[in-house]
């Protein structure tokens, strides 16, 4: 499924993406999920590469609505492996990708429904027996073999490394964000389902799933030995005027003050 | 100091003997410097004095402090040097099953995540008191010890010691120290195959990870494909559960957050931020275990190229870990992006800069726009409005540059600098300049030298 027209004669670059229907966080309609989406953009961002989709799971009209919105990103058609809704996709999902010569695979960090625990990209590392990678945030280069990639660290750092190919990589939130679906080619693509053997997820099926609970709120626990200590614990504002004031320097002194402290915290590079 | 009290009835005789011709010199005695407005009296009561309470003011009337400040200081070093470690000691000589905690240990220091983590594995092994079990925590790299002269390596026996009580206040029995440099960078494959080894030769009960984006959370995940156990995830409460097969039960969010997923505990967890209250009562041993057979030789497939410089104006806001932030105090805005440039910070701005259109409205900081997490936040020009306030609720350190002492930021800054803010930041700019040329001689010093 060539997509990009820039495509020249040497090797291509084989990508898939696993992408899985995702849940709105306030309407709780089916929909692209955000994570996979990212990394369909990702894949299609790469010069060279061949991109082709893979979905398991179900297949009926919400499903396929929300796979929709994949196709509409600009591609032509997406594989769909038939499961059944309480199967276990990772025997599936395996099996798909060792039939197809692939060099990298794509994926969200976790599914928006379910267990959603994140663990389908391991686990599918440990059965093919390739690398993986968590938080991508861009595909460098590809060279023999090797890809060089950031990955997202928090606070907008990056880290550069490299792997050997054939790897997987989830993307997650600090990935460029996804191109809007269009309405006509997410039509006009092609769902091409085939059915694969279930395999049924009987852990899944003891554990008891209710609604979110709002987490309790952690109380500030005062250890204190005397009454005295304790009502000044519960009485004491959040502590203002303990800084430093520096009043009446000369701007070099102030700079100076200020110098020291961003230093001590390792914030100048 | 002793904690005894020692009596001595004659002169407790003298001091309740206003005639007594000693009587003065042996009350000041007896009191030492403390105010003489409290003694013990002969049957150990306390004896109170209500007219020598209180000391003479400015102008020459008495006051009364009733905060409890002047008696607080006034208390004798003998009651004050004893807060003492109330804290109970525990050992545990010969567990019966091991709790395998690796924390993520960022900049080398247990976070708040990593205590709480320890404390949800206090819970688990001291469940049975007549089978106590032992928390054993995993930590990658080595401590730095001196290597030259003897005062370097006593220096760091005492980092060791005070180390060692670090993790045993956190609740850690056990501590067994992997000789991977954490400060090597992402060796994911090498991690796990050290804590296989640890799996083979201590085959801990349970295994706890904080469920971290890029430590635990990634690290756990790989550990549990590989020992081939299914883990809980995003765990967030751990309950004793007398019906289940482990006996214990635990609540994890699924569903990105939106559902509660209720299971039996497995072996591996992977719990999130206050899953369990730290440790805080007793001390544990935190005594030094190792390994019997060295680490396994990993074929690494990953290999880290280091950490990439990234351009502070393109960091999300939310995310940054250093911003300089711009108010209506604000005069010279060239000055003052130069200045970002220069310090290497993000810019952010607060509603009035950007209302006059001096910045755009993604760099507004506070309720009504981005809530910041930063590190460092330099506010300059920024007098505080609650809105503002709010939003940088969640910064470590605060700095602000202000003409007016009075302002609200300044009550929430950990330094104040009062003057005008072009030019200290002027100054800073030049400040940091000259240290960043100090920094590339030093380099081409130490090039030279190499």
């Amino acid at each position: 499924m060539p997509r990009n027209p820039t495509s020249s004669n040497h090797a291509m670059l084989d990508v898939a993406v696993l992408v899985s229907v995702g849940r709105h966080p306030l309407t709780a309609r089916t929909r692209r999920a955000d994570q996979d989406a990212r990394a369909v953009e990702m894949a299609l961002s790469l010069s060279d590469a061949a991109v082709r989709l893979i979905h398991a799971g179900g297949n009926d009209a919400d499903h396929q609505e929300a796979l929709r919105g994949y196709l509409g990103m600009g591609l032509g058609g997406l594989d769909l492996i038939k499961q059944a809704p309480n199967a276990d996709v990772v025997p599936a999902l395996a099996e798909a990708l060792r039939d197809t010569p692939l060099q990298l695979v794509l994926t969200g960090t976790r599914a928006e429904t379910g267990e959603s625990s994140g663990l389908v990209p391991y686990l599918l590392a440990e059965a093919l027996g390739w690398p993986v990678i968590s938080g991508l945030a861009a595909v460098e280069s590809v060279d023999q073999g090797m890809a060089t990639v950031l990955q997202a660290l928090p606070r907008g750092k990056r880290r550069r490394l490299s792997v050997r190919l054939p790897a997987i990589a989830t993307v997650d939130a600090s990935a460029p964000a996804a191109r809007q679906s269009a309405f006509g080619p997410a039509r006009r693509g092609e769902l091409a389902t085939r059915a694969c053997a279930d395999v049924p997820d009987e852990l899944q099926a003891q554990w008891h799933v209710q609604p979110a609970r709002k987490r309790p709120k952690r109380l500030k626990i005062v250890k204190a030995t005397s009454a005295r200590d304790r009502f000044k614990a519960a009485a004491a504002k959040a502590d203002s005027g303990s800084g430093q004031l520096l009043s009446d320097v000369s701007p070099k002194q102030g700079a100076e003050a200020i110098f020291a402290l961003l230093k001590d915290e390792g914030v100048l590079r | 100091m002793s904690e005894l009290v020692r009596r001595d009835p004659r002169k407790e005789w003298i001091a309740r003997n206003r005639l007594h011709p000693e009587h003065l010199a042996v009350l000041a005695e007896m009191n030492g410097d403390v105010s003489p407005s409290e003694w013990m009296g002969p049957n150990g009561l306390t004896r109170r004095d209500p007219h020598a309470v209180g000391f003479i003011g400015p102008n020459g009337l008495k006051r009364i402090d009733r905060s409890g400040a002047q008696q607080a200081a006034s208390q004798s070093a003998r009651r004050q040097a004893q807060p003492g470690d109330a804290r109970r000691r525990v050992d545990i000589e010969s567990p019966a099953f091991l709790v395998a905690v690796v924390p993520d240990m960022p900049g080398g220091r247990l976070s708040a995540h990593d205590r709480d983590l320890l404390g949800l594995a206090r819970q688990l092994a001291d469940a049975d008191p007549d089978a106590p079990g032992a928390v054993l925590a995993i930590v990658f790299g080595e401590r730095q010890q001196g290597e030259g002269s003897g005062e370097l390596k006593a220096q760091g026996e005492g980092n060791g010691a005070h180390e060692t009580s670090v993790f045993g206040e956190a609740g850690v029995d056990r501590l067994l120290r992997l000789p991977i440099d954490s400060r090597a960078g992402y060796l994911p494959e090498a991690r796990i195959a050290a804590l296989q080894a640890v799996e083979r030769e201590l085959a801990p009960r349970y295994w706890l990870l904080p469920d971290s984006p890029l430590g635990g959370g990634d690290l756990g995940r790989r550990l549990a494909v590989r020992l081939g156990e299914r883990p809980a995830a995003q765990v967030w409460q751990v309950e004793a559960d007398t019906a289940g097969e482990t006996g214990w039960r635990c609540t994890a969010r699924g569903a990105a957050g939106n559902s509660d997923i209720l299971r039996a505990l497995p072996r591996v967890v992977l719990a999130l931020a206050e899953c369990a209250e730290p440790v805080s009562e007793t001390r544990h041993a935190a005594q030094p275990v190792a390994l019997a057979q060295a680490l396994p030789e990993v074929l690494a497939r990953l290999e880290d190229l280091g950490e990439v410089a990234v351009d502070p104006a393109s960091v999300a806001l939310a995310e940054a870990e250093f911003i300089l932030s711009a108010g209506n105090g604000v005069k010279d805005w060239d000055g003052y992006h130069h200045a970002a440039r220069v310090l290497g910070a993000t810019e952010g701005a607060s509603r009035v800069a950007v209302d006059d259109g001096f910045m755009a409205r993604d760099r507004q900081v506070g309720a009504t726009g981005t809530w910041v997490s930063a590190r460092v936040y330099v506010a300059v020009g920024i007098s505080g409005a609650i809105q503002h306030l709010q939003g940088i609720q969640s910064c470590d350190k605060v700095v602000a540059i202000n003409l007016n002492p009075g302002c609200d930021m300044v009550k929430r800054a950990d330094l104040s600098v009062i003057g005008d803010a072009g030019e200290i930041l002027a100054a800073l700019v030049a400040r940091v300049e000259r240290y960043r040329e100090q920094q590339r001689e030093q380099q081409q010093e130490n090039r030279d030298a190499a």
